[in-house]
């Protein structure tokens, strides 16, 4: 039963030469236990059902591209225009795939720096205390005491005022989102790192008499990754989400690179919103979309990659 | 539990400067300010206006002047508002407080109702409908649902107004003032509870399934004791303990969040104070009401823990 | 027959699990007589704790369910009643004491609540009532300073003193059985002995019958006067205590008797039972223990032997018995 999947915390018992063989058929088996989850393989589905229409759905479109075309602007949902045009004669399915380029980009880009910065300082922290945790833990305190929402807007205002430019932007952006992320991520890594430093198997390393970096990397990290796998997926709604608020408040990315939130503000004038609602509800509805997809999907990751979450 | 009250407020109060500082250079850094971004001054009007104002001393003296008058009550005064910032808070702060409270006493209530029966219920149908509405709740965006509604309750279907507190122009007073506000208030707070719904049910269904599965319930189970005795006064009690610590953050999140809401909704609450500042870069306010929430934070992390030790009965005094 | 308070006849207990249906307890009997103390023994897994569970009522599905037999407690088939009719017998005519006292008690609420709880919902005492005698009871177990006790929470007492808190608990409304679950197990020895000590007490001045489940054979050695073996979710032998430890019948019930370390005499080797319990979703037509019996033959591998008396109060299922107990038809 869940015996193998109950080691996964406590796997490192087993020693380092069989990890390997031990390790890849935990992972098979933690696999097919997902597959089992239909609600989670759905969420994965529609996920990777989203990367494709974001990323390669425009090279089908025939109007990707940005050309304006204003004899067509402001057309409802027609069989040329499946989802109309906005007010420059732009095919709104066609922006509204560009948009979510940016926005999963984003989202994931910003995703993957949190992880790396928190959990690098989360360890290291939980791993030699002292000083250096406590040095690294204020600053997270701090951070997490100053509300994230206030503290990305000033970003974004100070992004306009030194006008930087709208590609540069984007990348801006996510390193203001991970900036604000990794706080909360350095302190579960830490806390996880705490408890397990003092478990047995650690204790038979210092008596081996094994080096800090083999300890860190070779038994520590691989106790400490499915944790990070779940906190990773479920980080990227979130990411996706603020990156949408930025954008929708004219602090993150600009028109007229596209991304889903913009396209909501871009539409948030009055005959737009209530007349043209093919303008801002395809957006929100990608943006519900895919968040919902990643976060079921993470639940079920975490259903199967948890230790503690038995059934 | 004194020296533990003393640590903790030392602490308290060294972060909250820190967090100061870090505030003040964050607003004071960012080029342009209130005077510079009016486009009626002459270059050397405004050199002027800066003197007049204190805007061209270094930061850091700036600094030590905000802190100083920061404890003497006076947080600065707003430019463009023309007021003290103080008042200004006041003046603001009740209408975001209303939207808060309301929509945190519907939240806790629906999550603690539909987490403890749908974790009773594990593996249910109901259970699992459950679990898609939290996730639901938690994936969708703010202004997006907010925007849904308003086409849908306010514009299409007429039924509710579409944002402000009052229907404009009106001077109506006692009940029917009331019921004013009651009514451009329920879209707010809807969106305001959904959106806090799904993690707290979420908390409160995974609490209580844990607690559901511990020894003591098996043994209040072999006792022969009601299931509703068992449900309530054995299970529910242990799950929702930990739920205290979430109150504390309940209150700095609220407002955070009331940025978009009041938006949206046109709500006169210090949130909209905030992005209307935003634009005419009202430092004053906007280091004032980011300053605000850090103490907000602060205070109800300290609450948070202090109403836990007093409800655990394992936690040493 | 009429002195038996307990009768099980039969019982099956399933556990429907993604990787296939687990036998927990197949067709299991056993009896228990007014007054008298039955112990369960066998290794973990067996199926002794699922059996007392089925009895109390507390087998929980969705996975798990009785599925056949009858429990028969004092003229009642108590897998006949409904759900609020078994309430009402748990812990009014059977109390039941688990392994883990440190974690069987609700940390949030006083000793004392916890003991009243039981007597104001079966034997009705107001408030007042209940407290009075839940100090009674705590006086009872050999707790001083009860009213102290009562007021105080569980996290605040070392695990002997749980454990007869528990006790306390269990015969609060005086129960004609108590089943304890490995009472002594999670405890230091001393603290056993005194335990135990505490239940025969009871015993004799109430005259109630215990089921007794343990692992431990020097627990059943003290307080049993009839012994069932069990093994992989059936009985293997049962039998009166001292012609139990003095002949053991079946295989396992000699291997077990045999890893038992004796004071006083070094061994060697410690001896331990060959193999592993087998896996239970891998049984297959045949004695559950041939794998790793000294004695398996042939028939062993294919056929399952049943539970055969062998004269008064002894029974075994073993193919090695099987001339013997044709005579004793």
């Amino acid at each position: 039963m869940s015996a193998m999947s109950g080691n996964l915390a406590s796997g490192g018992a087993k020693a380092p030469f069989k990890a390997n063989a031990v390790k890849s058929s935990l992972w098979r088996q933690s696999i097919k236990r997902l597959m089992r989850n239909k609600l989670a393989v759905s969420g994965f589905v529609i996920v990777i059902f989203m990367i494709l229409l974001c990323f390669i759905g425009p090279l089908f479109s025939p109007y990707s591209g940005n050309h304006n075309n204003l004899a067509m602007m402001n057309k409802a949902p027609s069989a040329k225009h499946w989802l109309g045009t906005d007010q420059l004669g732009r095919d709104v399915l066609t922006r509204v795939m560009l948009a979510g380029r940016i926005s999963l980009t984003v989202g994931f880009a910003s995703m993957v720096l949190s992880v790396f910065i928190g959990s690098l300082l989360g360890a290291v922290a939980g791993y030699y205390r002292g000083v250096v945790d406590q040095i690294i833990m204020r600053i997270a305190d701090l951070l997490l005491t100053i509300p994230s929402l206030p503290l990305l807007f000033i970003a974004g205002a100070m992004l306009s005022a030194w006008k930087v430019p709208t590609d540069y932007r984007m990348y801006i952006v996510m390193i203001m989102l991970s900036f604000v992320g990794w706080p909360g991520l350095a302190r579960l890594v830490r806390g996880e790192m705490l408890s397990l430093r003092e478990r047995e198997y650690m204790q038979a390393t210092i008596v081996l008499g094994l080096r800090d970096r083999r300890k860190l990397f070779h038994h520590l990290l691989p106790n400490i990754t499915p944790l990070l796998i779940v906190i990773a997926t479920l980080n990227i709604g979130g990411s996706i989400l603020m990156e949408s608020v930025l954008s929708f408040f004219g602090l993150g990315v600009i028109q007229p690179t596209p991304t889903w939130g913009n396209m909501i503000d871009s539409a948030n004038n009055l005959i737009d919103f209530q007349e043209r609602p093919w303008l801002w509800i395809p957006p929100g509805l990608c943006i519900f979309i895919t968040v919902i997809a990643i976060n079921i999907f993470g639940d079920g990751l975490r259903d199967v990659l948890d230790p503690k979450n038995k059934r | 539990m004194s020296t533990y009250l003393v640590k903790r407020l030392t602490y308290m109060i060294i972060i909250l400067f820190a967090a100061s500082l870090l505030i003040f250079c964050l607003y004071a850094f960012t080029p342009g300010d209130f005077i510079s971004g009016n486009m009626k001054l002459s270059p050397e009007r405004k050199e002027e206006l800066r003197q007049i104002y204190g805007l061209n001393k270094p930061v850091l003296e700036r600094y030590a002047i905000w802190m100083k008058n920061a404890f003497h009550g006076d947080f600065g005064y707003s430019l463009a508002q023309q007021k003290p910032i103080l008042q200004l808070f006041n003046e603001y702060i009740w209408n975001s407080f209303l939207l808060a409270i309301v929509s945190t006493f519907f939240t806790w209530l629906i999550s603690v109702i539909i987490g403890v029966i749908a974790a009773y219920k594990q593996y249910s149908w109901f259970d699992s409908l459950i679990m898609v509405v939290i996730f639901a709740a938690m994936s969708i965006p703010s202004f997006f649902i907010g925007l849904l509604l308003i086409k849908g309750f306010a514009v299409d279907l007429k039924w509710l107004p579409p944002g402000g507190m009052t229907t404009t122009g009106s001077n109506a007073t006692g009940f029917a003032y009331m019921k004013e506000v009651i009514q451009h208030m329920t879209l707010p707070v809807v969106v305001m509870t959904l959106l806090s719904l799904g993690s707290l049910t979420r908390y409160f269904r995974s609490n209580m399934i844990d607690v559901i599965k511990q020894d003591y319930i098996r043994t209040a189970r072999a006792k022969g004791l009601k299931e509703r005795k068992v449900l309530f006064t054995h299970a529910l009690r242990n799950a929702l303990l930990p739920a205290i610590t979430l109150v504390g953050f309940e209150l700095p999140a609220l407002f955070g969040g009331s940025l978009i809401i009041e938006k949206i909704f046109n709500w006169p609450g210090i949130g909209q104070l905030y992005m209307s500042s935003f634009s005419s870069r009202d430092y004053p306010l906007l280091m004032g009401f980011t300053m605000f929430i850090a103490i907000l934070t602060v205070i109800g992390t300290l609450l948070s823990d202090l109403l836990y030790k007093l409800a655990d009965p394992r936690v040493k005094l | 027959m009429a002195n038996h308070l307990l009768d099980i006849e039969h019982l099956s207990t399933y556990f429907y699990t993604e990787e296939g249906t687990v036998k927990a307890v197949d067709d299991v009997s056993l009896q228990v007589r007014k007054g008298e103390t039955v112990c369960i023994v066998g290794e973990s897994g067996c199926g002794k704790s699922i059996t007392a569970m089925s009895v109390m009522g507390l087998i929980q599905g969705p996975n798990g369910k009785v599925v056949g037999g009858k429990i028969d407690l004092d003229g009642t088939d108590l897998l006949q009643l409904d759900k609020n009719e078994r309430r009402v017998i748990r812990g009014k005519e059977i109390g039941m004491i688990f392994q883990e006292p440190m974690s069987s008690l609700n940390p949030v609420l006083t000793i004392g609540q916890q003991i009243m709880e039981p007597l104001i919902e079966h034997l009705r005492m107001s408030k007042k009532e209940a407290r009075k005698r839940a100090i009674e009871l705590i006086e009872q177990v050999g707790i001083s300073r009860a009213e102290q006790i009562a007021d105080s929470y569980p996290h605040e007492l070392s695990g002997g003193m749980l454990q007869r808190i528990m006790i306390a608990i269990a015969i609060s409304c005086q129960p004609k059985l108590l089943i304890a679950d490995e009472p002594t197990t999670a405890l230091d020895v001393t603290i056993q002995a005194q335990i135990l000590d505490i239940l025969r007490n009871f015993r004799e001045e109430t005259v109630m019958s215990i089921l007794l489940i343990t692992h431990d054979l020097g627990v059943v050695a003290e307080m049993a006067d009839y012994v069932i073996v069990m093994y992989s979710g059936k009985v293997v032998e049962e039998g009166e205590v001292t012609e139990l430890f003095a002949n053991p019948k079946h295989p396992y019930t000699q291997g077990l008797l045999r890893a038992k370390p004796i004071l006083n005499q070094r061994q060697d080797e410690l001896y331990s039972i060959p193999g592993q319990v087998p896996n239970p979703l891998e049984l297959t037509e045949s004695c559950y223990f041939h794998d790793r019996c000294e004695h398996c033959m042939e028939i062993c591998k294919v056929r399952r032997p049943e539970l055969r008396e062998l004269g008064t109060e002894q029974k075994v299922a073993c193919w090695l018995y099987e001339k013997e107990a044709a005579l004793h038809v």
